[in-house]
């Protein structure tokens, strides 16, 4: 039928159109400008990844509204006191079966994409206690470990490679491979470093292992991403990335002056059970 | 099925009908329960020192939570469940007639009934309630997010409405379309003249009732600090108004199992002659999906809530690391239950929208088939999709590909949906009624709920998504942009049916338009506040943000607005103005609306006989050239 021919035609050049004009303007504009920004080389990672999204979901989001905008034109009852029926069209074989080869495509196109950015470099997210997305060391340097500890309403930071002392500020080497371990002392927490596009929960007795390779110096924010009771919006705080010779004499202070306290401290582990939980939080 | 009892009792009227069971001697007898429950044994099972955790505290789990117990027991017993029982027990023949009637006009709906369209009406206005005590919530939180310092409530207070918020909508909405819609329709489309099990289907209303009301008790025990999601172990740390939390969810899982097991039974079992599963209307193909999803997720939920009751009252350790228990066992628990109910929420949204278009469109629905997989395949796919909330957790790190693939997976059938959606309405007659206007926006909503969900659905992604208020964003375009959009669509299109009465178009042209632009105007800047880094359920925040903030609070409150616009048009056309409907409005072929207006008590006066498909639109195809349209109006 030629009616339908031309409606078909002229809907598909209205969505090849504006796919092709709206997909670059996406990619171009909105793309530098999405989260988390350049702070690590996880986060780039993240923003590249959330820019083949945008890419991909900008022409299927453009042909639901295209679509719905022709409908609206195009097959309005002009007359709506009038009750008058459409053509009786119960579906097409050809259609349903390329819609399904296309949506599929799609979908492991973008599964594919996102699991080899996953296994690349463990995008930043927590990966439990067992890690098998680990990134590579800037060349010439080690890992950096450091415990995340997580309690009701504040996040302490331990350093074991620098006599286990605990921090109650964050200062992170630039260009070095960083390994959060975050754990909980209480409830579950999610440990967000938003600028370095870090996010693992804190939970009790368990190691949630994530990593990072910082960049160059920039002030982070740090906040609570899991509810963990009545001042979870108050648990927030900054970090920075200094320069490498910075952070040595940074942590340097901070052995001295903590001194007294890491005595008491328990030795280093991988979680921690303190008694009893407490109550009326 | 069931024999009827040549003579029913003699009725009461007046004044007496207060005498029999009814809601009042529900209430009372639900007091004197609580009071059995709590004063009667649970203080002294307090004193007895089993309640060692409680009396830490000095908060009584255990004598709260029997008062719940018990007060449910009396609140049902006296709206006269016991006495069926009972009755059998004493060797009287089975009947329904005492709980099916017209002669008591509006007394009936403050009792047990079994009549569907009774206990659909019961739906519409208890749902319907505890919506707008949801929304007023809404707009609690929204108020207290107007300043990132200054507080109208405090953090307590604030956190205790984001989870009642978050309880009643994803515990009470579930059956937001199914209560209303599914009771009233699913029977009238299928050729029955009841559910197969009446009783039950009264029962899983009546307890969806005692559970909100549970739920609205956590204000005088101190709230809870949860959100809806009742993480532990916060929950086990929290005060006694997470025992509340704890109450009212495994009586929305109870209600939600019920219904979901009677709607199965009543499609596969009494369907009339002819009604065969290639004819049955898509609507009831939506709520068979849904009731298959309630029937075996919600007992996950109530299995985890009565562990973490256990832990809170006698001392167990389900969920309490360094006494043996998992932090993660909850949370596994709570999303096998979680994820499926989010679909329990969608589903039938896609049915009412796809009901619709048919009628609107003046076209077959198209794709049907398609349409049924779609909906069967969201169903399946979503018992395998839970550990996508817990991508950043730690648990099970290295299967979180595949539950990407399977999020991502969900799509497909999601996109049949739409496909067929887009179909439907090609080269169709489509007329702008009300409803149709909700059924456009919902296609409009829905995308960007699942655009949005690709990015939640991406690990790399939702390392900065999660948690955030870009989720929070993402769900309420799915869910109030998918299942309250179709509901009202729903409530447009058949209240003059149900009611007889005709709601205004004007004002409800006016209603769509304002909740619309609001509803868009206050959760699109939400995925930028996400973006932003703004975490969810945080009593504070950046000041920088004040400003997209105040902007959403703006939009909430004419959102609000909008609702005020749709209670003012149900009061202008139900008690003012009362425009009696006609017969068919819509010009619909659907079966339920071939019947006279109002039903009459058994529906059909005799059984139907079904013998063409669902959607006998449209002209068959002519030969080209010629233009020739039939014109069908006003057929019934």
């Amino acid at each position: 039928m030629t009616d339908e021919r031309h409606h078909f035609r002229n809907f598909a050049v209205l969505w090849i159109v504006a796919s092709v004009i709206v997909t670059p303007i996406m990619i171009f504009l909105i793309g530098p400008g999405l989260p988390p920004g350049n702070g690590s080389v996880e986060a780039s990672g993240q923003v590249t990844d959330n820019t083949v999204l945008v890419a991909m979901a900008t022409p299927v989001a453009l042909l639901v509204l295209c679509y719905l905008g022709y409908a609206i034109v195009f097959f309005r009852e002009r007359n709506p006191e009038t009750v008058l029926d459409g053509p009786a069209i119960r579906g097409d074989a050809s259609i349903q079966f390329w819609w399904l080869v296309v949506t599929t495509t799609l979908v492991l196109v973008l599964a594919g994409y996102g699991s080899a950015r996953l296994l690349a470099d463990g995008s930043g997210g927590g990966q439990g206690p067992n890690p098998i997305a680990i990134p590579k060391a800037p060349h010439g340097t080690t890992v950096l470990p450091v415990q995340v500890i997580a309690q009701q309403w504040q996040f302490t930071y331990r350093w074991p490679t620098y006599g286990g002392v605990e921090t109650r500020a964050i200062e992170l080497p630039a260009n070095t491979l960083i390994r959060f371990n975050v754990t909980s002392l209480d409830v579950i927490h999610s440990f967000w470093a938003y600028e370095l596009g870090v996010k693992a929960d804190a939970n009790p007795g368990v190691n949630n292992v994530a990593f990072v390779t910082t960049k160059g110096p920039l002030t982070f924010h740090v906040r609570c991403a899991e509810l963990c009771g009545v001042w979870h919006g108050y648990m927030f705080g900054t970090g920075t990335v200094v320069p490498r010779a910075q952070f040595a004499a940074w942590i340097t202070q901070q052995r001295a002056q903590y001194a007294p306290a890491t005595k008491n401290l328990p030795p280093y582990s991988r979680s921690y059970f303190p008694q009893p939980l407490r109550r009326g939080g | 099925m069931t024999a009827i009892a040549a003579s029913p009792p003699a009725r009461r009227t007046g004044w007496r009908q207060l005498m029999g069971f009814n809601l009042l001697t529900g209430i009372i007898l639900g007091v004197v329960g609580w009071f059995i429950g709590y004063s009667a044994i649970g203080l002294h099972l307090h004193g007895a020192g089993i309640a060692y955790y409680s009396s830490e505290s000095g908060q009584n789990d255990i004598a709260i939570v029997l008062g719940y117990i018990f007060g449910v027991i009396g609140f049902l017993i006296g709206l006269g469940f016991a006495n069926y029982p009972m009755r059998r027990l004493l060797g009287h023949p089975p009947s329904l007639a005492a709980h099916e009637s017209e002669e008591e006009g509006l007394f009936r709906y403050f009792t047990l009934s079994t009549d569907h369209k009774v206990v659909a009406k019961q739906y519409m206005i208890g749902i319907g309630v505890f919506f707008f005590v949801g929304g007023l919530n809404a707009m609690l939180i929204r108020t207290e997010l107007l300043q990132p310092n200054t507080h109208v409530f405090g953090a307590n207070q604030y956190l205790t409405l984001v989870g009642m918020h978050g309880s009643m909508m994803m515990g009470i909405m579930t059956s937001g379309i199914l209560g209303p819609f599914a009771n009233w329709l699913v029977p009238l489309m299928i050729g029955s003249r009841r559910f197969a099990f009446p009783r039950i289907e009264a029962f899983t209303f009546w307890l969806l009732m005692a559970g909100s009301v549970i739920l609205i008790t956590t204000i005088f025990f101190g709230g809870f600090q949860t959100g809806w999601t009742g993480y532990q172990p916060l929950g086990a740390q929290g005060t006694a108004g997470y025992d509340a939390y704890i109450g009212f969810f495994a009586l929305v899982g109870l209600s939600m199992t019920l219904f979901g097991f009677n709607l199965i039974a009543t499609i596969v079992v009494m369907r009339a002659p002819g009604m065969t599963w290639s004819r049955l209307p898509i609507f009831v193909w939506a709520t068979l999906s849904t009731a298959a999803l309630m029937m075996l997720a919600a007992p996950m939920l109530i299995a985890a809530l009565f562990m973490a009751g256990m832990d809170r009252t006698v001392q167990t350790a389900f969920f309490i690391p360094g006494q043996g228990g998992s932090a993660y066992l909850f949370q596994n628990l709570f999303w096998v239950f979680g994820h499926p109910e989010v679909y329990v929420l969608a589903l039938p949204g896609f049915g009412i929208v796809l009901e619709l278009l048919p009628v609107f469109a003046r076209k077959p629905l198209w794709g049907y088939r398609l349409a049924v997989s779609g909906m069967l395949g969201v169903a399946f796919l979503s018992f395998f999709v839970w550990q996508h909330h817990l991508f950043v957790s730690g648990i099970n790190a290295d299967l979180r590909p595949f539950f990407m693939l399977s999020t991502e997976l969900i799509s497909l059938p999601t996109g049949f949906i739409f496909l067929c959606f887009m179909g439907t309405l090609w080269r169709g007659r489509i007329r702008f009624t009300v409803p149709m206007l909700f059924c456009m926006a919902w296609a409009f909503n829905f995308l960007w709920g699942g655009i949005s969900g690709v990015f939640n659905s991406d690990v790399p992604s939702d390392t900065t998504t999660h948690g955030s208020f870009f989720v929070m964003a993402h769900f309420h375009y799915t869910i109030m942009g998918g299942l309250v959009f179709a509901f009202f669509a729903g409530i447009y299109y058949w209240v003059p049916k149900m009611y007889g009465v005709k709601l205004n178009e004007t004002l409800g042209k006016v209603h769509f338009w304002i909740m619309f632009i609001a509803f868009n105007s206050t959760f699109a800047p939400l995925f930028g506040l996400g973006f932003l880094g703004m975490p969810r359920r945080v009593v504070t925040y950046n000041p920088s943000w004040q400003g997209l903030n105040d902007w959403v609070s703006a939009s909430a409150y004419v959102l609000g607005l909008s609702m005020l616009v749709f209670l003012f048009n149900v009061c202008w056309s139900m008690l003012v103005k009362r425009e009696v409907a006609e017969v068919n409005p819509w010009h619909s072929k659907s079966a339920e609306w071939q019947l006279p207006t109002p039903v009459p008590l058994h529906d059909f006066d005799r059984t139907p006989i079904f013998d063409e498909d669902p959607y006998p639109y449209g002209v068959e195809p002519v030969p080209a050239g010629s233009a020739t349209v039939a014109p069908v109006g006003g057929s019934t």
